[in-house]
C-alpha cells in the first residue's frame, strides 16, 4: 500500500469522498427509477392519495400562510423601491413574477421539506431500524413500492398545487401591503399582474415545482431507507441524523436546482 | 463469522426448533432461509432446486409460500391491528375487500384479538402483539412458516399457549414449521427435530428423544442457563431430571424390587383447545400436574410431562396392587373433587364447559428387568378412562 504523506493525504481524503458522493448520486438515481417504475402498479393509488393527503392537503395551510407574508413583504420592499423610479404602478408585475418565477417553487418546495420530508425520513427510518421494512420485504411486498413510490407520485402531484396555492395568497399579500396599506390603485395592481405574467411564467415555476418535488422526496425517502446503512450511529440516532441530513440536502439542493433549471429555461 | 460451514435439513410438513445460546446465529440462519440475507458461499436449496439460480420470479413464487414471524414482531405502528393483519393479503392478492375482511376476522376470532381490532400495536400488551404477529404470519395461509422467537417475553402459560397454536395450526394447514425458541423442554413437545447452533455451527440434528440422550459440554451448558431444563408449565419434573431421578432410585433397589408406572392422558385435548382456547388448555395442563403432583407425592412418587397431553409417574416404592388403589382413590378424588378444581384453576365456568376425559394405565416391572421407555409404553397401552367432565345441556 502506498505510504501517505503531509502532501498527498488531503488528495486522497477528497478523492474518497468523491467517491462516496458519486457512489451516493448513482445509488440514489438507481432508487428514483426503481421506485417512479412502480408509481404505476396497479394497487398504488389509494396509497398515493393518502401521501397527497398528507404531503399535500395538510400542508397546505402553513404554506399559504409563508406565501402571504411572503407576497406581503415583497409588496412593502418592492413599493418603496419602485416608487423611488417613479414606477410604483408595476408593483403587480414585480410581485407576481418574483412569486411565480422564483419564490413560489423555492418556498413552497423549502416549507414542504421542513413539514412533510422530514417526517417521510423519520418515518422511513423507523420503519427500518425497526424491521418494518424487512417485514415487508418477507411478505413479498416490494418496500419501494410500498413505501417510495406513493410518496414521490404524491409529490409530484402536490408540489405544483401548493406553489400555484403559495403563488395566488403571495399576490394578494402583494395587494394588502402595496394597495391596502400604501395607497396603490387596486385595478393598476391587478392590471400589472395580469399582463406582466405570461403562460412560460406559470410554467417555468411549475417546472420547477416538480423537478423540486423529485428532489426533495427522493432525497428524504432514500436518506430514511437507508438509515441502518449509516456508519455515524445507529438506531434512533441514526433516524435523527438521516432525518437532519435529508432536510439539509433537500434544502441545498433545491436552490442549486433552482439556478439549473432557471439557466435552462431562460 | 456469523455462520460457518452450516449443513442442515429441514423436513416438509414437520416443526423443526433451532435453539442455541444468544448470539450462536440462530437469526441469522433464519433470515438467511426467508431470503432476508444472502450467504456469502454455499447454498440454499427449497425442495431441491438452489435458491440462487432460481430466476425473480421463481423466487418471488417460492418466497411467497413463507411467511416470517420476527423476533419484535414488526408490526406497523402506524397501523391498527387489522390493517396489519390485512396487509399482505391486501398487497400480494387479488382478493375482493369483503375476502379479506372475512379471512382476517376469521384470524383474529381464532386468535382473540377481534377486540382489539382498531387499536394500534402499541396499545396492547406484549402477549397480544405477538397474537398479532403470528395472525399476521398465518393470514395468506403460508406453506412454510419461520418463527423467530415466538415467545419471547410471554408468561408461562401463555407461552405454552402459543407453542400449542402454532403446533395446533401447524397440523391444521399442514405447513412447515421452523422455530427458534428457549423454551426448552415446552418445545420438545411439538417438535419434530431439533438444531442445535452453537458459535455459528450445528452441533445437533435429529428428533427431541434423541437430544435427552445427547451428552456434549455445549447442550449442558445451554440447558443448564435455562433454570435447570425445569417444566415451567406444570411445575413438576422435566423428562430428564425424571430420568435421572428414576435411574437412581432403580439402582438403590435390588434386581426383585417391583415399581410400578403411572401414564395420564388428557383425553381431546386439541379438542378442547380449540373449543376454549389455547390458555385455558395450558391451564388445565397446568392445574393437572399440580393435583398429580400433590396426589402421588405424598406416596413418594415423581411425575414428568411426557408429551404435549401426557404424564407419566412413577413409584418406585409401589406394587401393582397397591398401585391400582392409590389410583382408584385418586380416580374417585378426580371425579369427586379434583376435576372440579381443575376446571376452576382453568377460570372454565360451566357456561364455556367442554367435555373432557382422563385416561390412566400402570404398567409394573422389577429393577434391570427392562428398559424403562418399554415400562412407559405398558402402561399407556393399558390406559382407560378414570374420570370425564360432564357439562350441563342448557335448553
Amino acid at each position: 500500500m502506498d505510504k501517505q504523506t503531509f502532501f498527498t493525504s488531503p488528495v486522497t481524503s477528497l478523492g474518497r469522498t468523491a467517491l462516496r458522493w458519486v457512489n451516493e448520486l448513482g445509488a440514489m438515481v438507481l432508487f428514483l427509477l426503481r421506485a417512479f417504475l412502480m408509481i404505476f402498479h396497479p394497487k398504488q393509488f389509494p396509497t398515493i392519495i393518502q401521501q397527497v393527503y398528507f404531503i399535500g392537503a395538510r400542508s397546505a395551510m402553513i404554506v399559504m400562510f409563508v406565501g402571504l407574508f411572503t407576497g406581503m413583504v415583497l409588496g412593502l420592499q418592492l413599493f418603496h423601491t419602485l416608487v423611488k423610479f417613479g414606477s410604483a404602478g408595476v408593483l403587480g408585475t414585480a410581485v407576481a413574477l418574483s412569486l411565480v418565477r422564483e419564490l413560489g417553487p423555492v418556498l413552497t418546495a423549502i416549507m414542504i421539506t421542513a413539514r412533510a420530508g422530514s417526517s417521510m425520513a423519520a418515518e422511513i427510518g423507523i420503519q427500518r431500524v425497526s424491521e418494518q421494512i424487512d417485514a415487508l420485504d418477507t411478505m413479498r411486498i416490494d418496500p419501494l413500492r410500498y413505501l417510495v413510490s406513493p410518496r414521490i407520485a404524491a409529490s409530484i402531484i402536490s408540489f405544483p398545487l401548493l406553489t400555484a396555492f403559495f403563488d395566488l395568497i403571495g399576490i394578494l399579500g402583494g395587494f394588502i401591503t402595496g394597495v391596502m396599506l400604501m395607497g396603490l390603485n387596486a385595478g393598476t395592481y391587478f392590471h400589472h399582474v395580469r399582463t406582466g405574467v405570461e403562460m412560460e411564467d406559470v410554467t417555468g415555476g411549475f417546472v420547477k415545482a416538480m423537478v423540486f418535488a423529485v428532489l426533495v422526496s427522493v432525497i428524504c425517502c432514500f436518506q430514511g431507507y437507508y438509515t441502518h446503512l449509516r456508519r455515524d450511529s445507529y438506531g434512533a440516532k441514526a433516524v435523527g441524523l438521516s432525518t437532519t441530513s435529508a432536510v439539509v440536502m433537500s434544502c441545498v439542493l433545491i436552490l442549486v436546482a433552482d439556478y439549473v433549471v432557471t439557466s435552462l429555461l431562460l | 463469522m456469523v455462520l460457518d460451514q452450516v449443513d442442515l435439513t429441514i423436513y416438509e410438513g414437520e416443526i423443526t426448533t433451532i435453539i442455541g445460546k444468544s448470539g450462536s446465529g440462530k437469526s441469522v440462519l433464519l433470515k438467511h432461509i426467508v431470503g432476508l440475507l444472502a450467504p456469502d458461499e454455499g447454498t440454499i436449496l427449497f425442495r431441491g432446486q438452489p435458491v440462487q439460480k432460481m430466476s425473480r420470479s421463481e423466487r418471488d413464487r417460492t418466497f411467497s409460500q413463507i411467511s416470517y414471524m420476527f423476533q419484535n414482531n414488526a408490526l406497523f405502528d402506524s397501523m391498527t391491528v387489522f390493517e396489519n393483519i390485512a396487509l399482505p393479503l391486501r398487497q400480494t392478492t387479488s382478493l375482493s375487500q369483503k375476502a379479506i375482511e372475512e379471512r382476517v376476522t376469521a384470524r383474529m376470532e381464532q386468535m382473540e384479538l377481534v377486540n382489539v381490532a382498531q387499536n394500534y400495536p402499541s396499545e396492547l400488551s406484549g402477549g397480544m402483539q405477538k397474537r398479532v404477529a403470528l395472525s399476521r404470519a398465518l393470514v395468506i395461509d403460508p406453506k412454510m412458516v419461520l418463527f423467530d422467537e415466538p415467545t419471547t417475553g410471554q408468561d408461562v402459560i401463555r407461552r405454552n399457549a402459543i407453542l400449542g397454536m402454532i403446533a395446533q395450526y401447524q397440523r391444521r394447514f399442514g405447513f412447515t414449521a421452523v422455530l427458534i425458541s428457549h423454551d426448552v423442554p415446552d418445545v420438545f413437545f411439538i417438535s419434530n427435530r431439533i438444531l442445535a447452533l452453537s458459535d455459528g455451527k450445528i452441533i445437533f440434528q435429529g428428533t427431541p428423544r434423541q437430544f435427552e440422550d445427547f451428552e456434549h459440554p455445549l447442550i449442558d451448558e445451554f440447558v443448564q442457563s435455562l433454570e435447570d431444563f425445569q417444566e415451567h408449565l406444570t411445575g413438576i419434573q422435566s423428562k430428564r431430571q425424571f430420568r435421572v431421578r428414576n435411574q437412581m432410585d432403580l439402582r438403590r433397589k435390588g434386581p426383585q424390587d417391583s415399581y410400578v408406572v403411572a401414564s395420564f392422558t388428557l383425553q381431546d385435548f386439541d379438542q378442547l383447545c380449540e373449543h376454549l382456547g389455547h390458555t385455558r388448555g395450558q391451564e388445565v395442563l397446568n392445574a393437572m400436574g399440580a393435583y398429580l403432583n400433590k396426589h402421588f407425592g405424598a406416596v413418594g412418587g415423581f411425575s414428568a410431562r411426557q408429551s404435549k397431553n401426557q404424564f407419566t409417574t412413577f413409584l418406585p416404592f409401589s406394587n401393582l396392587s397397591e398401585a391400582e388403589r392409590i389410583l382408584k382413590t385418586f380416580a374417585l378424588d378426580l371425579q369427586k373433587e379434583g376435576l372440579r378444581t381443575i376446571q376452576a384453576e382453568a377460570h372454565i365456568s360451566q357456561d364455556i364447559c367442554f367435555p373432557f376425559a382422563i385416561l390412566a394405565g400402570l404398567a409394573e416391572s422389577k429393577a434391570g428387568a427392562e428398559e424403562i421407555d418399554l415400562v412407559f409404553k405398558k402402561a399407556e397401552v393399558s390406559q382407560r378412562e378414570i374420570a370425564r367432565v360432564y357439562c350441563e345441556i342448557r335448553r
